[in-house]
């Protein structure tokens, strides 16, 4: 297991230079002169070509790649914002913990409340509890996250007025949000842990738990929930991402100050070397997440790390 | 006469129609599939059958409410929004279907071209996914958006990107399968080309699982294309896209909230029907799913 993580550690490393590469090759296209967008219309064209001298924009485009991966990986030196003048760096500071935040809990919710929701519907296959709780899968998998936020909006900070419509503070201004961001993973969760229920369900194992005289609880919790979980797992990494790119819609609509309204407003002000590092840090985020939900299938699914062990075992024989 | 009979009866047992059978069987799959059929029909004709013209401005009735007059009521220009979610339609619709289409497209070649060669070609290509896929959709999707600029098409490519890494994977997954079959190697003996062997034999005979992921990828495209544009990355106002209708009635979502609710219901019923198609699909194509 150690070795599995090590070697998924190792790993991170050249895909995130892989992604820095791709994100800074990308926006090296972006349109407009960055000097002139930072000097603004009235510069003199000395003034721009002392700027362009002074960012490295004259040089080759490896030796911007090699300094730029420079500054940020080994001298943390991010800049500033064009726009704001801020420092990059104590933004994303402030930041990122924010969005993580809130994505974590819309996963916990998403998953806290699919699971026990697709068992029950899986259980109870084909009376009223499969239906309703299909139907309402079927619908929240459908509803796109940002509309939903606006009704709830509607609903309840405009009619009822019981929720603040925006901003950032108690517990009361994240309701919306993780509600709105987490309905989406509630329903995929409920479909795929009731698929996988149901495929586990019929196994013989489960007739020799039952007819061994094990309480059906049990039966279902740890016979059957436990082999449905390895699919179930799978799932929540591709959902990761979902959740990670809805936190950033959502993040705009309920003005939180997080990532993805820090890079959204950072595109729409032109302000690039926002969006490059921002994209690289969630990028970041992202693969850490990731990680770590290799790492819960390899705690779950012994057959991961029986692999690692077989491999170990064979090269110690050859 | 025996001849046609053969077909016939071949051209009844085929993969294609059992799927077909197995899909008309499925109510909600069909609901889903009449759905979308109607959702196109009207966005082709929009122009020809929407009450209004879609940039008609009234300023006499701004903001009003739905009324016989205005199914879906007026907007801050007094445009009508019934006539504005039909039109829209075009935009919303074209951009999932065409989005879905490329990445599919692309991502299945990418796919079968590596699951056929594997080796070093493979480990490259597959390398490559790894680095697209650590970023999450929408990022990219944003980052691809900033550096291309607003609009239609740029907002095709930009979404484009999104599912291509999974078709490719899925892809060579099945190929990779598939390959090891003996008409490969009947194929191979007789001389037949690389190119010849990846699209006539193995792509046709592997991609049933991309068309099930294609289907459900027309509804994420829709709403990923909705989401950028509201976020005024996609499609800029005044074309009614759904998305960036949207945007623009967020600032009035106080005062007038059937802006916000229409085109929202618009998006969220094509992709529930998409989903309905996807799921009967993805049950007709694998019977060992349907419990």
């Amino acid at each position: 297991m150690a070795r599995y993580v090590v070697k998924r550690l190792l790993w991170l490393i050249p895909v995130i230079l892989g992604v820095t590469v791709l994100v800074f090759t990308l926006m090296s296209f972006c349109p407009g002169d960055p000097a002139q967008i930072i000097l603004g219309s009235t510069a003199t064209q000395e003034m721009l070509d002392a700027k362009r001298t002074e960012l490295g924009l004259n040089q080759p485009y490896l030796i911007r790649l090699g300094s730029f991966i420079d500054q940020i990986f080994i001298k943390h030196q991010m800049g500033n914002s064009w726009s704001t003048g801020m420092s990059i760096a104590a933004s994303i500071r402030e930041r990122m913990p924010r969005t993580f935040m809130l994505t974590i809990v819309m996963m916990i919710f998403s998953f806290g409340i699919g699971i026990p929701l697709g068992v029950m519907a899986a259980t109870h296959q084909n009376k009223w509890q499969d239906s309703v709780s299909m139907i309402f899968a079927l619908i929240g998998i459908s509803i796109p996250s940002f509309w939903l936020a606006m009704l709830l909006v509607i609903l309840f900070s405009i009619k009822l007025g019981w929720l603040p419509a925006l901003g950032i503070g108690g517990i009361q201004y994240y309701i919306m949000p993780a509600l709105a961001g987490s309905t989406g993973g509630i329903a995929s969760a409920a479909r795929q842990t009731r698929s996988s229920m149901l495929d586990v369900i019929r196994a013989d194992y489960i007739t020799t738990a039952r007819s061994k005289g094990v309480p059906e609880r049990q039966v279902i919790m740890r016979h059957a929930l436990k082999n449905a979980l390895i699919p179930i797992i799978t799932m929540a990494g591709t959902h990761f991402g979902k959740t990670l790119g809805g936190t950033m819609v959502l993040e705009t609509i309920f003005a939180i100050p997080g990532m993805g309204s820090l890079i959204i407003s950072a595109v729409n002000n032109r302000d690039y070397p926002v969006v490059q590092i921002g994209a690289i840090y969630m990028a970041i985020l992202f693969s850490l997440c990731m990680l770590g939900v290799d790492l819960l299938y390899a705690a779950v699914d012994p057959r991961i790390k029986a692999q690692y062990a077989g491999r170990k075992r064979a090269k110690k024989n050859g | 006469m025996a001849v046609p009979e053969i077909r016939n009866k071949h051209r009844n047992n085929s993969e294609m129609h059992r799927v077909m059978r197995q899909l008309k069987k499925n109510k909600l799959a069909m609901i889903g599939l009449v759905i979308f059929a109607i959702e196109i029909i009207v966005a082709i004709l929009s122009p020809y059958i929407i009450p209004y013209k879609y940039n008609a401005m009234d300023m006499t009735s701004v903001q009003k409410g739905p009324s016989l007059v205005h199914l879906f009521g007026t907007d801050e220009l007094g445009r009508d929004i019934f006539s504005r979610v039909l039109y829209g339609g075009q935009y919303s619709l074209t951009m999932g279907v065409l989005a879905t289409f490329i990445s599919t497209t692309v991502g299945m070649l990418i796919g079968a071209v590596s699951g056929y060669f594997g080796g070093k070609v493979d480990n490259i290509m597959m390398r490559i996914l790894d680095v697209i896929q650590s970023l999450p959709n929408m990022l990219l999707s944003i980052v691809i958006s900033a550096v291309l600029g607003s609009g239609f098409v740029n907002t095709i490519i930009a979404l484009s990107v999104n599912g291509l890494p999974a078709a490719a994977r899925m892809l060579r997954a099945q190929i990779m399968k598939e390959r090891e079959n003996e008409y490969i190697e009947a194929a191979v003996s007789i001389n037949c080309s690389r190119s010849r062997i990846i699209l006539n034999h193995l792509i046709p005979n592997s991609f049933s699982p991309n068309i099930v992921q294609a289907t459900m990828g027309v509804a994420s495209m829709i709403s990923i294309a909705a989401s950028l544009s509201f976020i005024g990355l996609g499609v800029q106002p005044p074309i009614p896209e759904w998305g960036a209708m949207l945007s623009a009635a967020r600032q009035f979502i106080r005062q007038s909230p059937h802006m916000v609710i229409f085109p929202g219901l618009a998006i969220a019923v094509t992709v529930l029907a998409l989903n309905l198609l996807g799921d009967g699909l993805r049950d007709a194509l694998d019977p060992k799913l349907k419990n």
